[in-house]
């Protein structure tokens, strides 16, 4: 049953992409960091829903797109539990977890306001490490400065 | 080494330094050897910084290369607006290596990977400076014999000098034992010290320079200024308390040598520079022979 009423919510696509279990505080900026914001296909955004799992989640449904993994994988850095879902003919062709990449380049701003990649036209650059904390922080491949997760800023 | 950009001192292997020492101490028995005849070396200084421009420009006029680059920002075209890309890219043009001092960090890696020549690092903000380690790693080896397991005293500002972090970090494959001394304020950063503790060595942190001198086999001498500090007042307490002058040094050992990245300015009192244990100037020197060993590496002529 509340499978249904979830379909009501947000309806169903015919062939597309799912992103599902976003954190709902984080939906715009997902849309922001896949350019969604910019696309001309039909996009369907719920956000504030309930979810047993993850208290209010947030999904989003593009119809008639299929990401490069590369490309999706970026959101990990602020929803790491979002599922990727591939629908084709209304049916579940593929859904994976993301994963956070090795690297990352081009949509995070470097934090060191001293950084080359601030001044110049540069494509920012950065490996993927963890604090103690089990955080996400970037090293930038430039300055050589950490970018923590709670300072990133999305290009 | 041929062909490679020194930018940061991790681009190069422990073995690889120790091959650069190696090749600097044959030019420093013969500085003045004509095997970069018909090489043009650019230093490009975004930034003054006299002392490392001569060095590097001295260090390619003994072997006969051509220098050509400016001295600051203010007489090239990036006044005029040219981006960082265009001045290496047209550079590069005219030159087999290119020598780059820039004010921002990580401009020594960007043009490293705009340039189709090698480029070496003179000096990237506050971020890298690896031939001031290669030659600091230099007047270590030289005075000591090793730089396995030295004693090595850090005195001043441990917080923001580059040339400290660059230079404990390197120590950290020599077995080395650190005495940290600094005010309260301008203690080494954790993110330094985890590479001491990851090697498992043995640090001491101290605000009295007087007692870490007898244990030191090297005293690396920096300045302490006074605008790192928040509180002025803090500033005052402090200032006095590590400089150092003669009649410090008495109880030092036999071989100890005191070092300094220059420019002094008060931090060493002038009654040290005669002690022979005063070194900070040969260090100066030493910096020409480990130049002319790097720019002989990368340009495959040794």
């Amino acid at each position: 049953m509340s499978e249904v009423r979830k379909e009501l919510k947000v309806s169903a696509i015919e062939n597309g992409t799912v992103i599902d279990h976003i954190p709902a505080n984080v939906v715009f900026q997902v849309m922001k960091i896949l350019k969604l914001d910019e696309i001309d296909r039909p996009v369907l955004v719920g956000t504030n829903l309930g979810s047993k799992k993850f208290g209010k989640k947030g999904i989003i449904k593009v119809n008639n797109k299929f990401f490069e993994s590369e490309e999706i994988n970026k959101i990990a850095l602020i929803a790491p539990k979002a599922t990727l879902i591939v629908i084709k003919d209304f049916e579940v062709v593929y859904k994976k977890q993301v994963e956070l990449p090795k690297s990352i380049k081009h949509f995070v701003k470097c934090v060191n306001p001293n950084c080359i990649t601030n001044y110049e036209n540069i494509d920012t650059k950065f490996e993927v490490h963890f604090t103690d904390e089990n955080e996400v922080k970037l090293h930038c491949r430039y300055c050589e400065k950490f970018t923590a997760q709670g300072n990133m800023t999305f290009i | 080494m041929k062909n490679r950009s020194l930018i940061s001192i991790d681009d190069f292997s422990k073995a690889e330094w120790i091959k650069i020492l190696d090749i600097a101490e044959d030019f420093e028995k013969n500085p003045k050897q004509r095997i970069l005849e018909g090489q043009v070396v650019a230093t490009l200084f975004f930034e003054p910084s006299t002392r490392t421009r001569l060095s590097f420009e001295s260090a390619a006029s003994y072997l006969g290369a051509k220098v050509i680059g400016f001295t600051d920002a203010a007489s090239s075209s990036v006044k005029k607006g040219e981006t960082l890309n265009d001045t290496i890219l047209t550079v590069s043009n005219y030159s087999d290596i290119i020598v780059m001092r820039h004010p921002r960090e990580g401009s020594a890696r960007y043009a490293s990977e705009v340039a189709p020549v090698p480029v070496i690092n003179a000096g990237d903000g506050a971020n890298q400076h690896p031939t001031q380690t290669l030659l600091d790693l230099y007047s270590i080896r030289k005075t000591q014999g090793t730089l396995d397991d030295l004693n090595i005293t850090f005195v001043g500002d441990l917080k923001y000098g580059r040339t400290v972090h660059s230079l404990v970090i390197a120590l950290c494959n020599f077995n080395a034992t650190f005495h940290l001394v600094s005010p309260q304020e301008l203690k080494l950063p954790s993110y330094i010290k985890r590479h001491i503790k990851e090697r498992k060595l043995k640090y001491h942190q101290y605000t009295d320079l007087n007692e870490a001198i007898p244990s030191s086999d090297i005293l690396y001498m920096t300045r302490v200024q006074k605008e790192r500090f928040s509180d002025p007042i803090e500033y005052e307490k402090v200032k006095n308390a590590y400089i150092l002058n003669n009649a410090m040094l008495e109880d030092a050992k036999e071989k100890m040598k005191v070092l300094h990245p220059l420019p002094r300015v008060n931090e060493i009192n002038e009654d040290v520079d005669t002690n022979p244990k005063a070194y900070y100037f040969q260090q100066a020197q030493n910096g020409v022979y480990v130049r002319q060993a790097l720019l002989t590496s990368i340009l495959g002529v040794k």
